[in-house]
C-alpha cells in the first residue's frame, strides 16, 4: 500500500514537455518540496525519481526511528514507572511486531502527501526511473530526453559502508533496512555513534535486545558540545548499552552462525558477539549513475556535488540541495535549501544558504538540539562567548517530570545581548530550540527573550530562566545606581 | 581546637604519607596506600614539593629532605625509563619499570616537572639538584608531544602510538602548557596556547561567572605551584577576572550544586560538597530510593552534569583552602571524624573508600602551607622556567609585574 502510494506499480510516466522550467532529479524531501514550491508559481516541472517517493526521511528515516523511538520510550516509561510513583507492570513483554506494524502505519500515514498521484494531481510530471544527464540541458530517462531551463539535483545519499573485512559476508543493516525486520535481534551491534546510531541503538536497547555501540571518535555525537555527548553517554549506559568510545572496528568474523566483531581501542582488542551488526556510520552523497559530467557539474564523491552559497553548481543552469550536496544532512535542511533553489533558480534570488538559521536535533532519550554557532566555532571566528547556563534541574517542570538530565546554554556574544547559539539537551529538546531559532533568525537578543512569558510549569521556561539570569549579570551599572537611589530616597 | 591547629594535624597527617608509602631506594612514591600499588609519576612530583614544606615545619631534617629529593631525581634520570623526555603514568614501585601497560602521560610528566621545579628552587645550594632539575626538563619534547596537532596530546603508548582521547576544555593542563612554553629545548608555540584556550567555555552556573570545567580538581592543581592571583592571560583579559579568582566560583559553585544536591544524595549540603577526581563505591548499579544509578570507582566526578553518584572527595575542600577559605574551613572541619583523609566518601552508601591517595595528600599539604604561607607560590616564582613560560603565555599582572 505504501509503495503503491510512492511509487505506483502501474504508473505510466507523462509524454515530456518541449522544456521544463525546473526539472527535479530526486523525490526525495528536497526534491518534493521545490517542485511543490515551484509549480505553484506557475513554473512547468518535472520530478524525476528512481524508486519511492519521499526519500530517506519518509522512508527509511526520520519517520520510521521517530515512530520506534515513541513506543521504546513508553517501554523505559513503564519499566522506570516506581520512579514516577506508579506500580511496574509485572510482566513487560515487548511485542516487537506490533511496534513495527505501528511503524508501518506512521510510514503509510505520512506517506499520503507525498504520493505520485498527489503530486501529478498538483500539476507536476512525475517520472519514475534511471535518469541521467544528456548534456548541460537536457536529461535522458528510458529513452526519452527531458529538456529544462534550470535543474535541481536531490538526489540524496545513501548509507556510507565502512571498509572493514569480514563486514559484507557477514551481513548487515543499514537505516534503509532495519526497518523491515519483524524480530527484535536478540543482540545488536551498532557500529558509528552519530545520531542515527545513538538513536536506534537506544530505541533497540529499550525494544529488549543487548546492544552495543562501537564509536570510533572519543565522543558520541562528535560535533556535539562535550558535556552533552557526555550526557548521552551516561543516559545510554544506563539504559544498559555497552558504550565503546575511541574505538574501531577492525573485522568481522562469523563462526557457527554467530557474528563476532573485533573491536580495537588504542591498545586494547576485544570482541563483541551479535546477531545483527547495524551500520550507521555516515552517508554518501549518490553522485553515481547521473553523469555529471556531460553536465559539467563538479562534484566529488565524499563530500557530494560542489555548490556555493546560492546553492548553485558549477553548471549556471543547475542547483542542488539536500544530502547530495549539504554536509548536515536533515530533512529540515532540504526543506529550507527547497526554497532557496526556487527562488533562485527561477525568479533571479540571491538567497544564500549561510543565510538560514538551522537547528537540529538527535532524537535520543534525552534529546539533545543545537542552532547557531557552538562556542568553539565562535572563538575561532575571534567572538569572545559567554555562555548562560540553566540545568534542568532547576526546572520547575523538569523536577515535576522527572525529566532533570540536562541544560540549556545560550551562547551570548560578550558585552553584548546578541544570540549567537543553543545547544539544548532535554526530554523535549528539540520542541525547545525553536524559540532560539525564533530569537537568532528575528534578531531577538537575550534581554528581550527576558520578556517573554512562558506558561508555568513547562520545560520551555529552562529559556526564560537563562534570559532572566543573563539579565541580572547584564544589568548596566547606571541602572542599579538608579535603583538604589530610588530606594535609598526619603 | 582552632584553625591553624587544625590544618597543622591535617597538614602533617597528610605529609606522613610520603614517608609511609615511599621506597627509600629508589624516591618512587605509591599511587595509594594500598598494598602493592605502583607508583605514580604525578605522586613524586607532590612529593618532592612537599618535602620542603616538611622542612618548613620542622617534621623532617633539611638534610633528610635534600636526601630523598635527590634519590628520587638520581632515579628518573638514570633509572626509570623515558620517551621523548616523558614517562610512563605508573611504574613498578620495586624496579621502576612500567605497570599496567600505562601511557606515556604528558600531564603527569607535567606534574613531576613541577615538583622538580619546586626541589630545584627550594635545594639552590644543591647543585646536584639544580642539575638534575634542569638535565630532566631539557629532554622533554613537547613539540613531539604535539603530533603534528595544534595541543598537545594526551598520551603516548609504543603499542599504538598516541592516545586518541579528546582533551578539549579548560583543564588542569594550563600548568603543562606554561612548563612546555618555556622550554629551553622544545618549547611549545604561542599558537599552541591560543589553541588550547579556544576550546574554553566562559559560563554563567547557579549565578556565577567562571570559566567552566566540572571537577574541582582540574580548579586546583595548576594552583598548587603557580600563584595565579592577578595573572591574566588574553582569555582572562578578555573576561575581566582570573584563574585564581575562577578557582574561588568553581568553589562556590560546587557548594552550591551540593546545597540544591539534584539527584538527592544523603550528605550534600553546604559545608559537604567536592566532586572531583576521587575513588568511588564501584562500578555495579545499584538500587537506592531515588532510582537506579551507576556508581564509579575512581573517576573524574564533576558539578553540575556528573558524573555524580553520591561521592565526594573530602581533599576537594583542602585543595580550595587558598581560594574560598570562608567556606572551604568549616567543609574541612565537617568532614573528617580524624585527620586521615581517605579518597572518598558515600554517605549514601555508608562508605568510605579504605584506601588513602597520594594526589590528595599532596593537595591537602600544599594548599594548606599554600593558604597558611605561600611557600610553594614564592617558591615557584624562584623558578627560572616559571615566569618565561607565563609570560610566553600572554600572562600579565600580579607578581609577574
Amino acid at each position: 500500500m505504501i509503495t503503491e502510494a510512492l511509487h505506483p506499480g502501474t504508473w505510466t510516466n507523462p509524454k515530456p514537455a518541449d522544456r521544463y522550467d525546473l526539472l527535479v532529479l530526486g523525490g526525495g524531501y528536497a526534491g518534493i518540496l521545490t517542485a511543490q514550491e515551484a509549480v505553484r508559481t506557475g513554473a512547468r516541472v518535472a520530478l524525476v525519481e528512481r524508486n519511492l517517493l519521499g526519500g530517506v526521511c519518509l522512508n527509511a528515516g526520520c519517520i520510521s526511528s521517530k515512530a520506534m523511538i515513541r513506543t521504546s520510550r513508553l517501554y523505559a516509561e513503564m519499566r522506570d514507572a516506581a520512579r514516577y510513583g506508579a506500580r511496574r507492570p509485572a510482566d513487560i513483554q515487548v511485542d516487537f511486531a506490533a511496534v513495527m506494524e505501528r511503524v508501518g502505519r506512521v510510514h503509510a500515514r505520512a506517506s499520503r502527501r507525498r504520493s505520485a498521484h498527489e503530486l501529478a494531481a498538483a500539476g507536476i510530471d512525475v517520472f519514475f526511473g534511471d535518469a541521467h544527464f544528456a548534456g548541460p540541458d537536457s536529461v535522458e530517462l528510458s529513452g526519452e530526453t527531458l529538456r529544462f531551463k534550470k535543474a535541481l539535483i536531490a538526489a540524496g545519499a545513501r548509507p556510507l559502508i565502512p571498509a572493514i573485512p569480514g563486514l559484507a559476508e557477514a551481513g548487515y543493516l543499514t537505516n534503509e533496512t532495519v526497518f523491515e525486520l519483524t524480530e527484535a535481534p536478540r543482540s545488536l551491534v551498532v557500529i558509528g555513534g552519530g545520531p542515527l546510531g545513538c538513536e536506534l541503538g537506544q530505541a533497540f536497547c529499550r525494544l529488549g535486545s543487548q546492544v552495543s555501540i562501537v564509536q570510533d571518535e572519543p565522543l558520541f555525537l562528535g560535533q556535539e558540545e562535550r558535556d552533552a555527548a557526555q550526557i548521552l553517554s551516561e543516559s545510554l549506559s544506563r539504559d544498559g548499552i555497552g558504550i565503546h568510545l575511541n574505538t574501531e572496528t577492525i573485522r568481522v568474523r562469523v563462526e557457527d552462525g554467530r557474528k563476532l566483531i573485533d573491536l580495537r581501542s588504542d591498545d586494547y582488542e576485544s570482541t563483541v558477539e551479535a546477531d545483527r551488526i547495524l551500520v550507521a556510520a555516515g552517508r554518501a552523497p549518490n553522485v553515481q549513475g547521473l553523469n555529471l559530467e556531460a553536465a559539467g557539474v563538479e562534484y566529488n564523491a565524499v563530500a557530494g556535488i560542489r555548490v556555493n552559497d546560492y546553492l548553485r553548481t558549477s553548471n549556471r543552469r543547475i542547483y542542488a540541495a539536500g544530502d547530495v550536496c549539504l554536509e548536515h544532512k536533515f530533512a529540515h535542511i532540504e526543506g529550507a535549501s527547497a526554497h532557496i533553489v526556487v527562488q533562485n533558480a527561477l525568479f533571479c534570488g540571491h538567497e544564500r544558504l549561510s543565510a538560514l538559521t538551522i537547528p537540529w536535533c538527535t532524537y535520543t532519550d534525552p534529546e539533545i538540539a543545537h542552532v547557531g554557532l557552538y562556542v568553539k566555532e565562535a572563538r575561532e571566528r575571534g567572538i569572545p562567548v559567554k555562555t548562560i547556563t540553566v540545568p534542568m534541574h532547576e526546572v520547575d517542570r523538569a523536577i515535576v517530570d522527572g525529566e532533570e538530565e540536562g541544560f540549556v546554554k545560550i551562547h551570548v556574544k560578550e558585552g553584548t545581548d546578541r544570540i549567537l547559539g543553543a545547544t539544548v539537551v532535554a526530554r523535549h529538546a528539540g520542541e525547545m530550540i525553536s524559540d532560539i531559532s525564533l530569537a537568532i533568525s528575528a534578531g531577538i537578543g537575550v534581554m528581550e527573550l527576558a520578556e517573554v512569558s512562558h506558561p508555568y510549569p513547562t520545560q520551555a521556561n529552562a529559556l526564560k530562566l537563562a534570559a532572566v539570569n543573563f539579565s541580572r549579570t547584564h544589568q548596566p551599572r547606571w541602572r542599579d545606581w538608579c535603583a538604589r537611589k530610588w530606594l535609598d530616597r526619603d | 581546637m582552632s584553625d591553624d591547629e587544625l590544618l597543622d594535624r591535617f597538614q602533617f597527617e597528610a605529609f606522613r604519607y610520603f614517608l609511609d608509602n615511599a621506597n627509600p631506594a629508589t624516591g618512587l612514591i605509591a599511587d595509594t596506600n594500598r598494598p602493592g600499588s605502583p607508583c605514580s609519576i604525578a605522586v613524586v612530583g607532590f612529593a618532592l614539593s612537599c618535602y620542603p614544606v616538611g622542612v618548613e615545619r620542622r617534621w623532617i631534617t633539611r638534610p633528610e629532605a635534600t636526601a630523598l629529593t635527590l634519590t628520587a631525581l638520581r632515579y628518573f634520570r638514570n633509572t626509570v625509563e623515558t620517551h621523548h623526555g616523558f614517562f610512563y603514568h605508573f611504574l613498578d614501585m620495586q624496579t621502576g619499570g612500567r605497570v599496567w601497560q600505562s601511557e606515556l602521560s604528558l600531564i603527569d610528566s607535567a606534574l613531576l616537572l613541577a615538583g622538580v621545579f619546586a626541589a630545584q628552587a627550594y635545594f639552590e645550594d644543591e647543585p646536584e639538584i639544580c642539575e638534575i632539575a634542569d638535565a630532566l626538563y631539557r629532554r622533554m619534547d613537547w613539540q613531539w608531544a604535539c603530533h603534528g596537532g595544534p595541543t598537545v596530546a594526551q598520551g603516548w603508548k609504543p603499542e599504538c602510538g598516541f592516545l586518541h582521547y579528546g582533551w578539549e576544555g579548560y583543564s588542569e593542563a594550563s600548568l603543562l602548557y606554561v612548563l612546555a612554553m618555556a622550554s629551553p629545548t622544545f618549547p611549545l608555540r604561542d599558537e599552541n596556547y591560543a589553541a588550547w584556550t579556544s576550546t574554553y567555555q566562559w559560563e554563567n552556573l547557579y549565578g556565577y561567572d567562571f570559566l567552566y570545567a566540572g571537577p574541582l580538581f582540574i580548579h586546583q592543581f595548576a594552583h598548587v605551584w603557580i600563584d595565579f592571583r592577578g595573572l591574566r592571560d588574553d582569555f582572562m583579559r578578555e573576561k575581566g577576572s582570573d584563574y585564581f579568582e575562577n578557582s574561588r566560583r568553581a568553589t562556590y559553585v560546587q557548594r552550591e550544586y551540593a546545597i540544591r544536591n539534584p539527584r538527592e544524595f544523603k550528605g550534600y549540603a553546604e559545608n559537604f560538597w567536592g566532586l572531583t577526581a576521587c575513588d568511588g563505591p564501584g562500578t555495579h548499579t545499584h538500587s537506592i530510593e531515588t532510582g537506579g544509578r551507576r556508581m564509579y570507582g575512581y573517576a573524574a566526578r564533576g558539578v553540575p552534569f556528573g558524573p555524580d553518584d553520591g561521592t565526594i572527595s573530602p581533599a576537594a575542600a583542602f585543595g580550595s583552602l587558598p581560594f574560598a577559605p570562608e567556606i572551604a574551613l568549616p567543609a574541612i572541619r565537617c568532614k573528617c571524624e580524624d585527620f586521615r583523609v581517605p579518597g572518598g566518601l558515600n554517605p549514601t552508601f555508608d562508605w568510605v573508600s579504605e584506601g588513602c591517595f597520594g594526589l590528595d595528600q599532596g593537595l591537602i599539604v600544599l594548599m594548606i602551607e599554600n593558604y597558611r604561607s605561600g611557600l610553594l607560590w614564592n617558591l615557584m616564582r624562584k623558578s627560572p622556567w616559571l615566569a618565561v613560560g607565563l609570560q610566553r603565555a600572554g600572562f600579565t599582572g600580579g607578581w609577574l609585574v
